[in-house]
């Protein structure tokens, strides 16, 4: 199965791993999760729409890392997957 | 019932009514000293003092922390304890560290049900935030404390006074010895009014020279091992950071000191141990010697740094409550201008002239600062026990400039909130904050606001600061609050200025 | 009218987010040496999206890409040349290469109808890039010249020294190139964060050769390389008195004229106007 991961386990940084899925699945551990759990899945989720996926599995271990950092990463992960095949 | 700054209080508890409010009831109440009528004080071990006594349920045993995360001394009490199965102890050690966890046990089976402290982290703060503690934890100031014990409101009957080098009569300090500790100020108080005195220490010598601990109110002396590890009473980093982003901050918090007209002759100066502190003493030096100013004292923990700047002549004085480092240590011993400071004359505000009020400039942290300038450093943002006053409270108080400084954003963590998760010092005492993204005074520093009219410094409303802040990090969820109270935080007045909640999912 | 110019490694979101907090004129995302190639694609978009993301007031946004010559720049280009950008660095710069740059850029400006022309910084750091840097000076586009004085020790096949005589030529010529085409002379880094003595002397010395700026590898840098940089009190106040003395002459309608006993000519006022220039962007 493929899957690919890009960021890193630093501080304000997170590591996000994509997964080929049958379905959108999100899962999210962050030392911000309390305050910011629900930010940081609309962002993915607002991306992978940008892109017209429906179906990934997503993994994101956030150490704080803000939107951008959080979208840039899934971004790159996903560009992973699909260059595998190549 | 709420306080003044809209805070529950337990019903029972006096409401905090303001910084100044102490000073309309204007007596001291003070116990008389207990003197000792001991003349043969040499126990062998602490079982046989628990014996002599007696140590029984109930009773308050008090302690000082200067021993930091090396003490041994409260964990040698604790085992006493344990072993006896005594029941329902208070503890009231001046703070509460990593290596004290053997106490997490003895509160959890009801030895220990009651804490009384200035400061904690570790284990033991944890499960008293987790609710595990029978009785409320109230957590004082440093110069709270000594009010409380010369009240009579803390009533301490056995003081565990760990003295690095004492005699056999008591007469002590904490200067030399095998584990040196610096300055003993924490424990005056218990020392002058607890019902028991017993000094504990590892080296016993005839030449006692200075006297910080005297046999006159000393009961017993009990030799040990060791009083603790000496590499433990180090206090974490005592060097300057080098962290370009704090060192913005100290750079700019001292270009704000200059401009506000507090860089002068005779100044005075209070700094913390952490990096960033350093890094704002390193900047003043500095600029002390660039402007030719010399200074009238330094106070508070004493570090290396500090002592560096009075060696080289930077400031008059210093005035010491605690070391933090050997040097500091060491310096007791060989400058005479480096004063021992009991905890009273540095910060107790019923004192006639608390040093704290001496003070000219203060730099100080925050977990959380809110819109009012209300800081906390007793919790995290999830309520949690993670550290306490200290003297916080109390030289914000009392200095004329009180400086907080902090980044804006750790993690994605705003320190700036709406609302402080816990209030440890009242806005109405801090005057400026300092971040890498700006810098905002309080607003009822309207002196301080007209200094500034042509500065080259980023001054913001802290309003903007927070904007910033969420712009960043986007608003974050409201963090779900228990309302069941497992503490409180007792201004130095004896007022409660706020409460502490249970945290996590554990019901007792 | 840089001083200096702060590098950020691309990857880290941590020194991203500080990009702005610090005194620098210029900041350069730096995609090439700080980054490790099996991460290049994730820092590219991490710079991406940072930009889009923030503001920057009264800062030089600066790239630095991959060498023309890797498979990366074009991409890196396609992607983060917009108007969020002022400037692309470009490693190991020749004329030939300086050229393709300033005509791929001149094409996604077009592309993407940017309002602003994107400038170039060639860094000279091979042996043949010193060479030619007045043809490279003289491209379209570039508005500085920066040194690289590692690189280049490494194509001499030199070793580089504190002192810095093997790379003394090479710095004057950068200079004399980037004067006769009126950019930024940038000088080489000081490599040894810690020692603030010597990043001191090294900057007076780039400045007394004629350089006008210089990198700084850490943060810590910054306030030394600004003050060395910055005309001093003395400086803008005397220039102040030559530009009063231009508006009085004016009015008289005499000729040349002369300032504290100085004969004033149109060379000394245009300096004058640019250091006030300088002073003003700067704040001082």
């Amino acid at each position: 199965m493929r899957f690919a991961s890009a960021g890193t386990f630093e501080s304000n940084d997170c590591l996000i791993t994509v997964q080929e899925d049958t379905q959108i699945t999100i899962e999210i551990q962050s030392i911000v999760y309390d305050q910011f759990k629900d930010q940081i899945e609309k962002v993915i989720r607002d991306a992978l729409s940008e892109l017209n996926i429906t179906n990934l599995y997503v993994d994101c271990n956030d150490k704080g890392a803000l939107d951008y950092a959080i979208k840039a990463r899934l971004l790159t992960a996903i560009k992973r997957m699909s260059d595998q095949h190549a | 019932m709420n306080n003044s700054l809209n805070r529950p209080v337990p019903l029972g508890m006096m409401p905090y009514q303001g910084a100044d409010h102490f000073k309309t009831t204007k007596i001291r109440t003070m116990l008389p000293e207990v003197l000792t009528k001991n003349s043969e004080k040499s126990i062998n071990n602490i079982a046989s003092l628990f014996d002599l006594i007696p140590i029984v349920d109930g009773m308050t045993l008090s302690f000082h922390h200067h021993l930091r995360n090396g003490d041994a001394v409260l964990n040698m009490v604790a085992e006493e304890i344990k072993k006896r199965n005594l029941k329902n102890m208070t503890l009231a050690p001046s703070a509460i560290f990593p290596i004290h966890a053997p106490l997490v046990e003895l509160i959890k089976n009801k030895n220990v049900t009651q804490i009384i402290t200035n400061y904690m982290n570790g284990p033991v703060a944890d499960i008293i935030s987790q609710g595990y503690m029978e009785n409320l934890v109230i957590m004082d100031t440093h110069g709270g404390r000594p009010r409380a014990i010369e009240s009579g409101e803390l009533k301490i009957d056995v003081a565990f006074i760990a003295v690095p080098n004492s005699d056999r009569l008591g007469n002590g300090n904490g200067i030399y010895g095998k584990n040196a500790c610096g300055s003993l100020g924490y424990i005056i108080a218990d020392m002058k009014y607890a019902k028991h005195k017993v000094v504990i220490t590892d080296s016993i010598s005839k030449d006692i020279n200075p006297i910080e601990i005297e046999a006159k109110y000393i009961d017993y002396v009990i030799e040990v091992d060791s009083i603790g590890d000496i590499s433990g009473i180090v206090s974490g980093t005592t060097k300057p950071t080098k962290d370009p982003v704090q060192l913005k901050i100290a750079k700019d918090t001292v270009e704000l000191i200059e401009e506000l007209g507090y860089l002068k002759e005779n100044m005075s100066f209070q700094t913390g141990a952490g990096g960033t502190s350093l890094a704002v003493a390193d900047e003043l030096k500095k600029r002390m010697i660039k402007k030719h100013i010399k200074g009238s004292f330094a106070s508070g923990g004493i570090t290396s740094y500090l002592v560096q700047m009075h060696e080289n002549g930077l400031f008059k004085h210093l005035y010491d409550v605690q070391c933090f480092d050997h040097e500091a240590i060491s310096s007791l011993s060989r400058n005479i201008n480096h004063h021992l400071m009991s905890a009273s004359k540095y910060a107790n505000p019923f004192e006639i002239k608390p040093m704290v009020n001496d003070l000219d400039v203060v730099i100080l942290g925050a977990t959380e600062i809110d819109l009012d300038f209300n800081v906390n450093v007793t919790t995290d943002s999830h309520g949690k026990i993670i550290g306490g006053s200290g003297g916080h409270a109390d030289t914000a108080y009392g200095s004329k400039l009180c400086i907080i400084t902090t980044n804006l954003v750790k993690s994605r963590t705003s320190m700036i909130k709406n609302h402080v998760t816990t209030i440890t010092t009242p806005g109405q005492t801090i005057d400026c904050l300092v971040t890498e993204r700006g810098i905002a005074i309080n607003p009822l520093r309207v002196d301080l606001l007209n200094h500034l009219k042509n500065t080259k410094l980023n001054i913001v409303p802290i309003s903007s600061l927070l904007e910033k802040a969420y712009q960043m990090t986007g608003v974050p969820n409201e963090l779900q609050k228990s309302d069941h109270i497992i503490g409180v935080v007792r201004y130095r007045d004896g007022s409660i200025i706020d409460s502490i909640y249970l945290i996590g999912d554990h019901e007792l | 009218m840089r001083r200096s110019l702060l590098f950020i490694p691309a990857n880290s979101p941590a020194m991203l987010q500080n990009a702005d907090v610090f005194a620098s004129d210029s900041v350069i995302f730096d995609l090439e040496d700080a980054v490790v190639l099996s991460e290049k694609d994730a820092a590219l978009s991490l710079v991406n999206e940072y930009l889009k993301k923030f503001e920057f007031d009264n800062l030089e946004i600066i790239i630095r890409i991959n060498g023309l010559d890797t498979l990366l720049s074009k991409n890196e280009l396609d992607t983060i040349v917009n108007d969020k950008i002022d400037t692309v660095m470009l490693p190991k710069a020749t004329y030939e290469t300086t050229l393709q740059l300033s005509k791929m850029l001149e094409k996604i400006e077009k592309q993407k109808k940017l309002t602003k022309k994107i400038g170039i910084i060639p860094i000279i750091e091979l042996a043949k890039s010193v060479i030619e840097v007045n043809q490279i000076a003289s491209v379209r586009g570039v508005t500085g010249l920066l040194l690289g004085g590692e690189d280049l020790a490494t194509d001499l096949e030199v070793e580089r020294t504190e002192q810095g005589l093997e790379i003394l030529l090479s710095r004057s010529m950068v200079v004399l190139a980037a004067k006769a085409n009126q950019i930024d002379a940038i000088d080489t880094p000081y490599t040894q964060t810690q020692n603030d003595e010597g990043l001191l002397k090294d900057t007076l010395f780039a400045k007394s050769l004629g350089m006008s700026a210089k990198v700084c590898i850490h943060p810590n840098q910054i306030e030394t390389i600004n003050q060395v940089f910055s005309p001093n009190e003395d400086e803008i106040a005397y220039a102040e008195k030559i530009l009063n003395a231009v508006s009085q002459n004016m009015n008289n309608h005499k000729g040349a004229f002369s300032v504290d006993g100085k004969m004033i000519d149109k060379p000394i006022i245009e300096r004058a106007q640019k250091l006030l220039e300088k002073a003003k962007k700067w704040k001082l």
